[in-house]
């Protein structure tokens, strides 16, 4: 059996720079090296990943190994599993971070299930037991209602993060680290699937992940027109619109608007729920918030178990008037 | 076309979190005092295979692993317009993990053969694991799509929009292949009185490890390469403010005033 050691992060490359939630990963990972005096490697994937690999050692790997090629531009399955089980049978990490997105998904699963060990995937605190030294992998499980913590028999431990449930650390463009190069070595006709479109669907104004302040509306909202009102309150307040999943799958609004577990993870200041009921998988999207408030009829909804400040009532009578009130308060 | 979908039975999600607990002892949760469900994904997959079916013909098998599954609740494919229902059901299967469970499903698609597709949920409400079908499909060696939101078939190859972050991917894939279906899909279809039915008269076929050529330890609990330390219910400090007013309208103008005072506009 191969001797497992060390923490390793899976760095995302987008647009040259390094994904946000890989500095994450490097975060947790550089706390995990610390607490079990291992070193933390970056792996680097991706077309044209110099740069990124500069800021994986600011952002605090020890060591990053790179695999640069052309035909890891657009990720697959199968073109990702196969580098990263090269690289892995090479280095042999005792821990494996990846994020809980597009790519972390869907390549945790399968790359564990490739090398015979485990992953658990959007994980939002992670530890190394003292006693046994194995990780505590720490995940919401019915749809947030619970959290469990799972260890993993095997190696390497194979985890995702959730967004912003781990905090980078300050970079520092002048640490060293060493940069180790791996060839892809990939046989472009073991790719199964063909990516043949990527179609983007832009949201005009501010970027829901970006922005402090979001108005989401619920089911509650009734039609698509009604969101016309939170979008008037969100430009007075400089935020987004998002929404519960139902506005989305009513065609009332994108479906890259919907905040939750199967959705967008957000944490802005303010969070201002309009006729959401406040389902544990809505709620595991917004419960960062620094405030949450919420405008819902039902006095006994779940939100209001979560949020600061609320009404009791109809929103049609209710929301106009707290915009009115915002407006004369920001003017005044 | 021939499809697998793979569904389970699961606490009902859509429960009021208030009604969630967890029985320390045995470390399993329940939704008090409501019924278990199938899982809403695994909905969306039965409601994925039916489109595909409707476009394409063909059958449609749903296999469902667990222990105490009620025929009333895990028949639903079937009054959707499944065909036939498979159950891995044994005491044995009981307690697995992603790894477990991907493993016995797997080897029960090997049984029954004859298939084209196999198609599960992104993730189910109670794991939220989100990895069986990309294990089945490692186990099988068959190719994987995640999160599909519309499945096309043309000529052996599907063509699948895929859920992105910002939008989505077209990806073709030859088939066979394991495909994970997302809520964009579109909604589950109702039962009709007509498939409500026929699923009366069908009798789901139980399979035991040995009927798919499985040791008992290789699945369920015994199976594992996870372990659980411990489950908890997180704690909510839950204290809302309310607003008041004489008229809704007056509320909604105090709430702006109160959000004022404690200064985070
Ligand atoms: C595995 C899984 C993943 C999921 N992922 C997500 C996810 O990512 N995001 C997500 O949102 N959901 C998700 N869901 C769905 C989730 O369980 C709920 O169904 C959903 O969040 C409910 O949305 P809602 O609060 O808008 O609707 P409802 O629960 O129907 O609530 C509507 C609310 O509006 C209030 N209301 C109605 N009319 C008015 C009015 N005139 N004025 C004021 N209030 C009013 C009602 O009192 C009610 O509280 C997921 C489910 C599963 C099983
Ligand atoms: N016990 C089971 N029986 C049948 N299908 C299952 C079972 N467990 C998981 N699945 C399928 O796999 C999907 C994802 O489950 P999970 O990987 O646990 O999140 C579910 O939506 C189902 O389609």
């Amino acid at each position: 059996m191969a001797d497992y050691k060390g923490i390793a992060v899976f760095c995302e490359v987008k647009e040259g720079k390094l994904a946000p939630i890989s500095t994450e990963g490097l975060g947790i990972g550089k706390k995990l090296a610390g607490d079990s005096g291992q070193e933390l490697c970056a792996i680097v994937v991706g077309s044209g990943v110099a740069e990124a690999t500069k800021e994986a050692i600011a952002y605090g790997a020890d060591k990053a190994y790179v695999v640069d090629d052309e035909l890891l531009k657009t990720y697959r399955t199968d073109s990702y599993v196969a580098v990263m089980k090269k690289v892995i049978d090479q280095i042999t990490p005792q821990v494996l971070i990846l994020g809980q997105n597009d790519i972390g998904r869907d390549l945790a699963p399968s790359l564990a299930f490739k090398l015979g060990t485990t992953a658990t995937l959007d994980c939002v605190e992670l530890a190394i037991d003292p006693d046994s030294k194995r990780l505590l992998q720490t995940k919401p499980i019915y749809g947030g209602n619970a959290l469990a913590v799972y260890t993993s028999n095997t190696d390497p431990q194979i985890v995702t993060i959730r967004t912003k449930a781990m905090t980078p650390l300050a970079p520092d463009a002048s640490r060293q680290g060493e940069i180790v190069n791996i060839d892809a070595g990939i046989d472009a006709s073991a790719i199964r699937t063909k990516v043949v479109d990527t179609v983007v669907e832009e949201v005009a104004g501010i970027k829901l992940e970006d922005a402090e302040v979001v108005v989401a509306g619920g089911r509650g909202m009734g039609s698509a027109e009604a969101f016309a009102q939170l979008e008037e309150l969100a430009k007075l307040l400089k935020g987004a619109v998002g929404a519960s999943r139902p506005p989305c799958d009513n065609g009332w609004l994108p479906d890259t608007v919907q905040i939750g577990l199967t959705g967008k993870i957000i944490a802005p200041e303010l969070y201002i729920a309009v006729a959401i009921s406040g389902s544990s998988q809505h709620l595991s999207g917004c419960s960062g918030s620094k405030n949450i408030i919420a405008i819902n009829k039902d006095p006994e909804a779940n939100i209001f178990r979560q949020a600061r400040y609320g009404v009791v009532g109809d929103w049609k009578k209710v929301l106009p008037a707290f915009t009115a009130k915002i407006k004369e308060l920001l003017a005044s | 076309m021939n499809i697998i979908v793979c569904v389970k039975q699961v606490i009902d999600p859509e429960a009021p979190p208030a009604s969630f607990q967890i029985d320390s002892a045995s470390n399993k949760a329940e939704m008090k005092g409501a019924p278990p469900v199938i899982d809403p994904y695994g909905e969306y997959a039965v409601e994925a295979a039916l489109k595909i079916k409707d476009a394409n013909g063909g059958k449609i098998t749903a296999i469902t692993m667990g222990i105490k599954l009620l025929r009333e609740v895990v028949k639903k494919p079937l009054s959707m317009g499944a065909d036939e229902l498979v159950l891995l059901e044994d005491e044995s299967y009981d307690g697995a993990d992603s790894h477990s469970t991907a493993y016995a499903l797997a080897m029960a698609t090997k049984k029954v053969a004859d298939y084209n597709l196999i198609l599960c949920g992104r993730e189910a409400s109670d794991t939220n694991a989100g990895q069986t079908g990309s294990g089945i499909a490692e186990i099988l060696g068959l190719p994987c799509v995640t999160l599909a939101r519309k499945i096309d078939i043309n000529n052996g190859t599907a063509r699948v929009e895929k859920v992105t972050a910002d939008g989505y991917e077209v990806v073709e894939v030859t088939l066979p292949a394991v495909i994970t279906v997302s809520n964009e899909i579109g909604e589950p279809r109702y039962p009709t009185i007509k498939g409500i039915m026929a699923a009366k008269k069908i009798d789901p076929v139980v399979w035991k490890p040995s009927d798919i050529g499985v040791e008992s330890n290789q699945v369920g609990n015994a199976g594992r390469k996870t372990a659980v330390n411990k489950l908890f219910q997180p704690v909510h400090e839950g204290k809302c403010e309310m607003a008041e007013g004489d008229s809704p309208e007056e509320a909604g103008a105090n709430l702006a005033m109160k959000i004022r005072e404690a200064k985070i506009l």
